[in-house]
């Protein structure tokens, strides 16, 4: 338990954890901080090549194992399964409409790869190695959850099949592209290629993150402050629950893998995360029916700060308690 | 100067359904039309703003387009036919242009 509370506690005062705290406070209180979104949409091109390479060199150095295709298929089924699980929570405590439930579902199936980029940043400080095939782990998981929400919406919309547009958009959505990428390049190239930009994308990296996470929270604190009253108490406790029941199949599949405990830690993470990148988009065009103001809330303003604050840190305690 | 009579139409749409609408004035040989960003808003969803936005989906865009006043409603069946299911605003004004050739 001690071990578990220094662990949060640590990740509380860091300063990434920090600036986001800025970013949300500063938005509840009515401060003119913003970052432009030119720069918010350079760093995060910054941070998802940086982590791609980083994997892909990781691969490189460790060689190819059996257990990345295990991993792969473990992270397409999870994605497509867990907006089931949300979907029937949702609707037993929430009240949302069926296309709302399955609109906020999607988002629970898919990842924030800015929690992943949290969880491997606190592991590295922490000294806990993880997989590297995990950032492909982690693109493959943005798309499924969508198809899975599209079924369920389909009974309330009328709508069958996928819109093939839709599924392009989403299967070459910037994000993974840049990602499976910047993963394949670092693959290739090896740490030798690391080597080469590590300046660029090493060293800066914390400091990009946190400049990043105050945009976040900044996000997450005006959409808490223009949109809180969409978010009914059993949908706020939903934004809580549901990491935690994610993070437990995330647990209990990182460990039928055989991941290490970092990798436990990780997959946890991306089935604990909810999407604010490519879902929302998706789910614009495909459920306009679906209110933005409850998803986007809920997976930025509830879900992605108790993840950043409480769980990731709870994540990597109960991975090691399990796999150490 | 002499000017002739046309339609303006401008569209306001959800930032990820922008290239839907522009592929489909391009398909039905609208002559030109003009992107524009637009910075925020508020209306019967709520309000919205690309501040410090990672993704599309919180945002809008402006379509502006000058058609001639016997082309107005064919392009507006075909904006209305990618807008109605969705957030946005569709509006016509009545202007002037010198070179009518350019919009026909």
């Amino acid at each position: 338990m001690d071990a578990i509370l220094s662990l949060a506690a640590a990740n509380i005062l860091s300063p990434t954890v920090l600036f986001f705290i800025l970013g949300f406070a500063a938005s509840l209180a009515r401060s003119d901080l913003s970052i432009p979104e030119a720069v918010a949409k350079g760093m995060s091109l910054y941070l998802l090549l940086a982590i791609g390479f980083k994997g892909g060199a990781g691969v490189a150095e460790n060689g190819l194992t059996v257990t990345l295709g295990f991993a792969m298929i473990a992270g397409i089924i999870l994605s497509a399964s867990i907006p089931l699980i949300a979907f029937v929570i949702l609707r037993a405590i929430s009240g949302l409409s069926r296309v709302d439930a399955a609109a906020v579902a999607a988002h629970y199936g898919s990842i924030s790869i800015v929690t992943f980029v949290a969880m491997t940043s606190m592991l590295d400080a922490a000294g806990i190695a993880f997989e590297g095939f995990m950032v492909a782990v982690a693109a493959i998981m943005e798309a499924p959850a969508i198809l899975t929400a599209l079924l369920l919406a389909s009974g309330a919309t009328g709508k069958k099949g996928v819109d093939k547009d839709l599924l392009r958009e989403v299967m070459l959505n910037g994000s993974i592209v840049l990602l499976i990428g910047a993963f394949a390049i670092g693959w290739i190239t090896g740490v030798e290629g690391l080597a080469k930009i590590e300046a660029f994308i090493v060293s800066p990296f914390q400091g990009v993150l946190c400049l990043f996470l105050l945009d976040m929270g900044l996000i997450a604190g005006r959409g808490m402050r223009s949109s809180r009253q969409h978010l009914a108490p059993p949908v706020i406790l939903f934004g809580v629950l549901m990491p935690v029941i994610g993070a437990s199949l995330g647990l209990a599949s990182g460990l039928l893998l055989g991941l290490s405990v970092g990798g436990v830690a990780v997959l946890m993470t991306l089935c604990a995360s909810a999407s604010y990148i490519a879902v929302p988009a998706a789910m614009r065009v495909a459920l306009p029916a679906a209110n933005p103001s409850i998803y986007l809330t809920l997976s930025l303003g509830v879900t992605f700060p108790f993840n950043l604050t409480v769980g990731i840190s709870l994540y990597l305690a109960v991975a090691s308690l399990f796999g150490g | 100067m002499q000017t002739h009579p046309a339609k303006r139409i401008e569209i306001i749409i959800e930032a990820p359904l922008l290239r839907r609408l522009t592929d489909a004035l391009d398909k039905a040989d609208v002559p030109g039309y003009t992107v524009l960003p637009v910075l925020a808003g508020s209306g019967k969803s709520g309000p919205w703003s690309r501040e410090g936005q990672v993704s599309s989906a919180g945002g809008m865009a402006s379509v502006t387009l000058v058609t001639t006043v016997e082309r107005a409603d064919q392009v507006l069946e075909t904006a209305f036919a990618v807008v109605q299911p969705h957030i946005g605003i569709v509006s016509v004004t009545d202007c002037e242009v010198i070179r009518p050739a350019r919009f026909a």
